[in-house]
């Protein structure tokens, strides 16, 4: 008990206590604003043939290639809607940039320290491997994603 | 509190004052007495003390204290410079630079005091009048330094590399000369700050990035310009295509440093290791100023450094080792860098002992390499290389020089990585040396735009050899398929097609009016790829992939392009592995190595030959009479065909040229004299024109591929070189009908059922029969021969006397047994006109003998027996005739 506090602290002191926000599917996830450097619409992406299936593509962003991830495919949750075209939220990681594809994205919010949790462990399988903690909110729970186990694609996902 | 910006620049001067410590007591160690050099260094570790008393340093200042002393005693002469006594001062050097390190990582000493060391140090500093006499003196180098030899660092400023950069923040130096060393209490930067100033790497690689986005804008801005007609926007653009070059050369030169900056710690290395290993080594450098991309140092340290090691550690022997053999004690490690074709060559290499190519291979084979039958088969050259093998060296032997363990394999896949080649040559006794071959920039390189499925690729202009298009229509001709692998006759050889569609799993093209190949080589074998367009060349700045996309071995990195979207460019080695174009190194040798016993069973000889616009064709000698020549003059014309009086005979000539290419106008002028392969056919003689004889071969032949041409077979590798086979009944048949007329002269659909245990004579006897116009079907031993019989109907046997295992009694009485082949003639075939009379002519119940390679005997023999059984009276046949008979 005394190392999950230990744990728990660590993780908020690197918090800014506020955070940028995207569903996927009716998962609702946060990132913290320092770690995000930009939204953009859906981007034209260049294909990388023979790449792992989670990496959508690469996009020109000012001049620097970006590889782009979609969220929904790492997450192992069914494909978007055809007409529904996804969101680009540009995160920074320690090999560079990388973008997210995700289904909307939410507001910019402010959380309460006091109410961070370890994920709960009816989580789905595939989301609980990607982030490190929750905020209960009023009405559904914000996962807070861990961005660099998010973009290291050897991480395993567990059925 | 200290100052962050005081205590960095503290370590970025400590650092480079140790590096030029390590260099310049290496140095002393060879001119133990030079003033110059002992002040200098007395100089240095005096400004390193008293930095260190300034910023509190207690622990390194203790060290360099007791160091300044030693050094203060071998200046005034006091005390002779001895083996311990520098080793000592190593020491003490690792010894600062650790508690550096620990500085700069924490701000503080670190723990360790090294109470121990400064002890010895003071101990040391004391024993001055009893030293000198007792401890042994550094021997001066003993072979006097060549002039032309390069002594390091005293090059003169110009060439005189700046220390290599340890610390993280990673300053360079622009070319310090070492030259004037101001006073004592120096700060290094009075004296040469007008000439050079130090930049931050980071700035320069900013500055590098910023002109690369310069560049993607210019290609933009040129591609607007060509769509449009505005004269303004022409002249400013083509202003701002020179500006961007010119400041792109230059940008690109303030990342070009010397390769002395890596070589510059290299003699403290060989110097450690030639005194750890009690061995002599002498490190000549030539060439430290030659420039690399910084990027380019960074990749290469660790090889270079790991092939040195390597030198001094397996390469040169032990002094008494090399005087045996009778060289000089003191073994010689070069190194040479030089720039060549755009390219930058270094080499390392040594006069020691060379790599034992036993061993190597011995090794290969205990790790799983090489398959012992295949170690004999391996060329010297192939066999140097299997210490590139990954899994090759030792793992185990962990290098101090970056911690990692690192082998021969690791150091080619770092010089790969870079785009450049790695090879070694070795002499057995003489010594070896490793040439490396790297491209002298990375960052921006001309590229080939292509496209294929759909998307777009850029392919490295280095890379390329050649592009090759092929209409419609002819595609199906000249991409072929040799057992099952497409191929592209290029000028002689079979290039290896890979279709970048397929390897990238991309949609296919339609039906497209041309193919598109574009030839490429990687490493040292040449393949071509087929793409679905051409555009056209550009240059490309080469960002690197996210590490999420690093592993994908197809790829060399991304660019942008004019239109702002995002291109792959394609790694053409990645590809042609990929492909199966090249093969592993294993796969070569196994099939080289199968191909070899294959071709031992079968070898025929052939004759090669060139006609009209067939550069290569071939048949088997054996089936060849005579070689003629005779006089155009000699050519007459009769029954409207060509004919030339020969040996008292008729002989009917068909050209060749007019069998493969009907209609093809005839040369002119005419070839004289006329070059003609005289064939027998029974009584018969054709004389084939060719235009030219080419040589004779002995290969192993397997028609690869069968052709649909009239005259021809079908073609083979042969020599190494496509050949095309002609078809010689087809010759035969052109001949007969000029000039033969009258029925039942060519036997067409006899059946023949050859019984022969080696497949080479098997053959020969087949082609003799099918040339003269009959079909052979083939059995090796009685029990196939009497399956052949089951299975269809045959109207002769020719059988070997000596067919095994029951022999051919065993055939004989099989077919004896059945009432249906009772009446089949059989031809028995003889190893010699000895066993033909041995046996009397009608052994055992054979209707003839003959000999086995009389043709013409056995042809006679064979449509006697055939006409025979068709006129239906199983007569007996005549006696047998010897080989000398009939000719």
């Amino acid at each position: 008990m005394a190392k999950d506090t230990a744990v728990l602290k660590s993780d908020l002191a690197q918090n800014s206590g506020q955070f940028s926000t995207f569903f996927v599917a009716d998962l609702y996830f946060g990132v913290d604003v320092l770690r995000v450097q930009e939204l953009l619409r859906f981007q034209q992406m260049t294909r990388v043939p023979q790449a792992p299936e989670v990496i959508e593509g690469l996009i020109n962003l000012r001049g620097q290639i970006v590889t782009a991830i979609d969220m929904r495919r790492r997450l192992r949750l069914p494909p978007r809607a055809g007409d529904h075209t996804p969101m680009n939220m540009v995160v920074r990681t320690d090999d560079g940039a990388v973008s997210l594809l995700v289904d909307e994205i939410g507001d910019v919010l402010d959380v309460d320290p006091a109410a961070y949790e370890r994920p709960p462990e009816n989580l789905d399988p595939a989301a609980r491997e990607l982030i490190r903690g929750v905020y209960k909110l009023k009405d559904r729970l914000l996962l807070v994603l861990d961005t660099e186990r998010t973009v290291d694609l050897a991480v395993e996902m567990t059925a | 509190m200290q100052d962050q910006d005081v205590i960095r620049e503290f370590l970025v001067e400590s650092h480079e004052n140790l590096s030029s410590l390590d260099r310049a007591f290496v140095e002393l160690e060879k001119h133990p007495k030079d003033a110059d050099l002992l002040a200098s260094i007395f100089r240095t570790i005096h400004t390193i003390k008293g930095t260190c008393g300034f910023l509190a340093f207690s622990t390194l200042e203790k060290i360099a204290h007791q160091a300044e002393n030693i050094l203060s005693q071998l200046r005034g002469g006091q005390r002779e410079l001895t083996l311990p006594l520098v080793s000592m001062i190593f020491e003490a050097v690792d010894a600062i630079r650790k508690v550096l390190a620990s500085i700069e990582a924490s701000g503080e000493e670190g723990p360790d005091r090294f109470e121990k060391l400064t002890e010895r140090l003071r101990v040391a500093a004391q024993l001055t009048a009893d030293e000198s006499c007792d401890s042994p003196e550094i021997q001066s180098v003993p072979s006097q330094p060549d002039p032309d030899s390069s002594v390091p660092f005293q090059t003169g400023p110009a060439a005189l590399p700046g220390p290599l950069a340890e610390p993280a923040d990673g300053h360079i130096a622009s070319e310090l000369p070492e030259g004037e060393k101001p006073e004592e209490s120096v700060v290094k930067s009075s004296a040469v700050a007008d000439a050079n100033i130090r930049v931050g790497v980071g700035l320069l690689d900013k500055l590098m990035d910023l002109v690369g986005e310069l560049v993607l804008t210019r290609n933009q801005i040129l591609q607007f310009n060509a769509e449009r007609e505005d004269a303004a926007l022409n002249t400013t653009s083509q202003r701002l295509n020179l500006i961007t070059s010119e400041l792109q050369e230059g940008v690109m030169k303030t990342r070009m440093q010397p390769i002395g900056m890596v070589w510059n710690k290299l003699p403290r290395v060989v110097r450690d290791l030639a005194v750890s290993l009690g061995k002599q080594i002498r490190l000549d450098m030539d060439g430290a100023e030659t420039e690399l991309d910084r990027t380019i140092i960074e990749a290469i340290k660790d090889p270079l450094v790991h092939l040195v090691r390597n030198s001094c550690g397996h390469g040169i022997e032990t002094p008494e080792v090399r005087v045996r053999a009778g060289k000089p004690p003191q073994g010689r490690l070069t190194l040479r860098a030089y720039h060549e074709g755009g390219q930058v060559n270094i080499e390392i290499g040594d006069d020691g002992a060379g790599i034992d190519i036993p061993r190597v291979k011995q090794k290969a084979i205990e790790k799983g390499l090489l398959r012992p039958e295949h170690a004999e088969k391996l060329s010297d050259r192939e066999a140097l290389n299997l210490i590139f093998q990954p899994g090759f060296s030792t793992a185990q032997t962990v290098t101090n020089v970056s911690g990692r363990g690192v082998g021969m394999d690791v150091v080619k896949s770092h010089i790969e990585k870079i785009g450049g080649v790695v090879d070694v040559f070795s002499r057995p006794g003489q010594g070896s040396t490793v040439k490396i071959k790297i491209p002298l920039t990375l960052a921006i390189i001309p590229g080939l735009v292509i496209a294929s499925g759909g998307e777009r690729f850029v392919i490295p202009q280095v890379s390329l050899l050649e592009l090759i298009r092929l209409e419609a229509g002819s595609s199906e001709k000249h991409i072929e398929y040799v057992q099952g692998t497409p191929v592209y006759r290029r000028r002689g050889s079979l290039l290896p097609i890979a279709y970048l569609n397929q390897v990238l799993g991309l949609k296919p093209a339609g039906q497209a009016e041309a193919v598109s190949i574009v030839v490429l080589q990687a490493e040292d074998r040449q393949f071509g790829l087929v793409v679905d367009g051409i555009n056209d060349t550009q240059e490309i700045v080469v960002k690197p992939l996210g590490k999420q996309l690093k592993g994908l071995t197809v790829y060399a990195g991304a660019t942008i392009m004019g239109d702002g979207r995002v291109a792959l460019i394609l790694d053409v080695l990645g590809i042609g592995k990929r492909s199966g174009v090249i093969a592993e190194f294993h796969e070569q040798t196994r099939a080289a190595a199968e191909q070899k016993t294959q071709s031992e069973i079968d070898l025929q000889r052939l004759l090669l030959f060139r006609a009209g616009s067939f550069e290569r064709l071939a048949i088997p000698l054996s089936l060849v009479a005579r070689l003629e020549e005779f006089p155009q003059s000699a050519i007459e014309r009769a029954s409207g065909g060509q004919v030339v009086q020969y040996r008292n005979r008729i002989l009917p000539l068909v050209p060749l040229r007019s069998l493969l290419e009907p209609g093809a106008p005839c040369p002119d002028p005419a070839p004289d004299p006329v070059q003609v392969v005289v064939l027998n056919d029974g009584d018969r003689s054709v004389g084939m024109v060719v235009d030219q004889i080419l040589d004779v071969a002995e290969e192993a032949v397997a028609v690869r591929q069968k052709s649909h041409r009239a005259g021809l077979l079908g073609s083979a590798v042969v020599g190494k070189r496509v050949t095309d086979f002609v078809d010689l009944n087809a010759v035969i048949r052109l001949a007969a009908e000029n000039w033969f007329q009258g029925a039942g002269e060519l036997p067409n659909d006899k059946r023949i059922l050859v019984a022969e245990a080696s497949a080479f004579s098997r053959g020969l006897i087949r082609s003799g029969l099918e040339m003269a116009g009959y079909r052979v079907i083939e059995a090796a031993d009685p029990d196939e021969a009497i399956r052949m019989l089951e299975q269809q109907p045959v109207d002769a046997v020719v059988a070997s006397l000596d067919l095994p295992p029951g022999g051919t009694s065993a055939l004989l009485a099989a077919m004896r047994a059945r009432p249906e082949w009772e009446a089949i003639p059989v031809l028995a075939l003889a190893e010699s006109a000895e066993q033909v009379r041995t046996h009397g002519g009608r052994p055992m119940g054979f209707q003839d003998c003959q000999v086995k390679f009389d043709r013409e005997a056995m042809l006679t023999s064979l449509a006697r027996l055939a006409s025979a059984l068709a006129s239906a009276v199983p007569e007996p046949v005549c006696a047998p005739v010897g080989a000398e008979g009939k000719r």
